[in-house]
């Protein structure tokens, strides 16, 4: 297939691992930062391919799996009641809160809908004017501004019922967060593809300049991957840590300009709480003053229950690269895709699961 | 002109009955239907295959076929899968009032064509109508039963090491094509529904060896779950090669904006046959020539090693497992 066929040729594969393997002469610790190279390099049986002199850790990249169990609880919570609709990305209706999950609040009877983007739930607003409807908004920098988009839109249609539960956060400053906690000693990291067409590549500069940290922001395909690596590799071996660009067909150095005016139009910095990290100041987004009728942490009367965090699951360990989904007791045995625990193993991009689809060290 | 269903086309009143009459019997009319007793009464001899299975997909049409066609394909290939020559169906129909007639017409027609296409009959029926809620437009069940020709015994639990897995064409095409008409998530590809009865395939692969062992028709979870069933029947490893498995590039660029992988996604119009290998190119052969089998291919093959799981060999050479499919948030397919 045209775009893709391209990016996971199997002759290119095979010289870029040679590459590596000629470059690499002393041991590489790389994380990964999103959920979705993990799978890529899962799903390609990447780690199979590189010598052994280079060790890859997954990172905190995985939306569903970084949010807090507080929040999965608040959406639980709204969904409850009456005359309200959710609307949401798929991923998150299995993820476990403290008590519950959407999937079981909507078995119970809340109206809860699968969205694949922001203008569906709209339009079901549109069509439902009797009722609330809200958008569970989570993700990262790539989510933020079709959502911003979304509540602008509502703005300008005048469409009253429609509001988001904004729990969007910011790569940077988690990326901060974990280097200052000093827990795991990285030589590179494989920045985000996504986020990054959003941010462009200027926001990680800090990486290397403060830290020594190699920086390669890489696509999802095989090839991207294995490109983002040799040049992590080249970089670390020559000491000359920097931040470059192996995903450029969908990244610029200054972002999308565009996407950044929407999403400073609309949002502001917020401290926001990471799943196994805790609160960081600034790293997440909530909507401005003059959007706060859209916000439905601000417009609906709900409690909840004191969050209550499942016992023996390392999925925060895990985000922060410290362990893998194999040190932990629950996997393969308690927690499964059909009971998670935690929600590494709910959502398609967590690190669990895709250890367990794909098998690792076969 | 846009008649629907009442609940009085249920309640066993004369509407009752001009509705069995007019738009079930006449179009799919044989004898032992017309007798309208209370069950069909018939003959058959030898070794018996019999299956049901109920249809619930939403959306009722969708491209490359609609509820009704599934209804028999499905059922025609359960009893297929066993080796069986499918010979009669039970039909029953549960239909949410408010169904446009015309609609019923549409898919009792594709009713029609699909047991002409299979040389199977109608034999016995039932129809209710349920308040408005209470269904989705229409449910259907059908029950099959065959004749198993002496001397078959094709079962999952009949995998043996060195097997070869055949693959009866592209992957993915029903599931995709059901999930681009849902509500919510249209989107335009080219993609139609692969739902085709598949017996006469079967036959014809009979026909050159009987030394089929495993026969399965991967619908729901889709490839990667029916080999694992497969392998955890027969307890045998099974390894398939990625880049053997065909699929088209409509059902990729599907899989690749929705996040799914093609090995899970649905099919009703392919088999995968496990066969001694010393007759695989002589059955693949015999595949290819069929309108239903046109891209078939060998895509791996039964091994002693890691016994109950599925491996597959990447692009890139490195390996995988693949596991069965665990609950994705797909609509109703079938």
């Amino acid at each position: 297939m045209k775009f893709i066929d391209e990016y996971r040729d199997t002759e290119l594969a095979k010289k870029l691992v040679k590459r590596i393997e000629r470059l690499s002469t002393r041991p590489t610790r790389l994380m990964e930062f999103c959920g979705g190279h993990t799978v890529g390099i899962m799903k390609n049986g990447l780690r199979q391919l590189l010598p052994p002199t280079v060790e890859m850790l997954s990172g905190p990249g995985c939306p569903v799996c970084v949010t807090a169990n507080a929040d999965i609880d608040k959406a639980i919570a709204l969904a409850n009641l009456s005359d309200v609709i959710i609307t949401t990305f798929g991923d998150m209706m299995k993820v476990p809160g403290s008590y519950s999950s959407l999937q079981q609040a909507r078995a119970q009877g809340g109206d809860i809908r699968i969205v694949y983007s922001t203008q569906d739930a709209l339009q079901i607003a549109r069509d439902n004017s009797a009722k609330s409807v809200i958008f569970i908004g989570i993700g990262f920098e790539t989510t933020a501004p079709t959502i911003a988009a979304s509540i602008l839109q509502a703005k300008a249609e005048k469409i009253g019922n429609f509001y988001v539960l904004c729990l969007l956060k910011l790569c940077p400053p988690v990326m901060k967060a974990l280097l200052d906690l000093g827990e795991i000693k990285l030589d590179g990291i494989v920045c985000p593809g996504h986020v990054s067409a959003i941010i462009g590549s200027h926001p990680y500069e800090f990486i290397p300049s403060n830290y020594g940290i190699a920086c390669v922001v890489s696509g999802f395909e095989s090839l991207d991957i294995l490109l983002s690596v040799a040049m992590l590799v080249e970089q670390i071996e020559t000491g000359n840590p920097r931040v470059e660009i192996a995903y450029r067909r969908g990244v610029k150095p200054e972002g999308n300009i565009k996407a950044l005016e929407l999403m400073e139009k609309v949002y502001e910095t917020d401290k926001a709480d990471w799943r196994g990290i805790g609160e960081i100041p600034g790293s997440g987004l909530k909507l401005k003053k003059e959007y706060e009728k859209f916000d439905a942490n601000l417009s609906f009367n709900f409690t909840v229950k004191p969050v209550q965090e499942a016992k023996g699951c390392i999925c925060g360990e895990i985000l922060r690269g410290v362990k893998t989904p194999a040190d932990c007791k629950l996997f393969r045995k308690v927690c499964i895709p059909e009971n998670p625990v935690g929600p590494c193993m709910v959502s398609s991009e967590g690190a669990c699961s895709a250890y367990y689809m794909y098998g690792d060290g076969l | 002109m846009n008649e629907t269903i009442l609940l009085a086309h249920g309640s066993g009143s004369k509407l009752s009955h001009d509705l069995i009459e007019k738009k079930l019997l006449r179009p799919l009319n044989n004898q032992l239907l017309a007798k309208l007793d209370d069950s069909a009464v018939f003959d058959l001899k030898g070794k018996l295959a019999f299956t049901t299975d109920s249809y619930v997909v939403s959306p009722l049409f969708f491209p490359g076929g609609d509820i009704g066609k599934l209804a028999v394909c499905g059922t025609v290939n359960d009893l297929a899968m066993s080796g069986a020559v499918p010979m009669y169906l039970s039909l029953s129909l549960i239909i949410e009032e408010g169904l446009l007639l015309s609609e019923l017409d549409k898919i009792i027609n594709s009713i029609k064509i699909a047991a002409e296409e299979a040389e199977i009959k109608i034999i016995t029926g039932d129809t209710k109508v349920v308040n408005r809620g209470s269904a989705d437009r229409l449910f259907i069940n059908t029950a099959g039963i065959g004749i198993v020709p002496k001397g078959i015994d094709i079962s999952g639990a009949n995998a043996r090491a060195g097997d070869k897995v055949i693959l009866s064409g592209n992957i993915g095409d029903h599931g995709i094509a059901v999930m681009s008409q849902r509500e919510g998530l249209k989107f335009s590809v080219p993609v139609q529904s692969d739902c085709a009865p598949l017996n006469k395939l079967v036959a014809q692969m009979l026909e050159v060896s009987p030394k089929i062992h495993s026969l399965r028709d991967p619908t729901r979870g889709g490839l990667a779950t029916t080999l694992n069933e497969i392998a955890k029947q027969s307890d045998v490893g099974i390894r398939i090669y990625e880049d053997r498995i065909p699929v088209n590039d409509g059902v990729r660029g599907a899989c690749e904006l929705l996040g799914f992988d093609a090995l899970y996604v649905a099919n009703e119009g392919k088999l995968i046959a496990i066969v001694d290998a010393e007759d695989a190119d002589k059955i693949l052969n015999k595949m290819k020539q069929h309108l239903y089998g046109g891209n078939s291919a060998i895509i791996g093959e039964i091994t002693p090693e890691h016994k109950g799981k599925v491996v597959m060999k990447t692009r890139l050479g490195a390996s995988r497992i693949v596991d069965m499919l665990s609950g994705e948030l797909l609509p109703r397919i079938c």
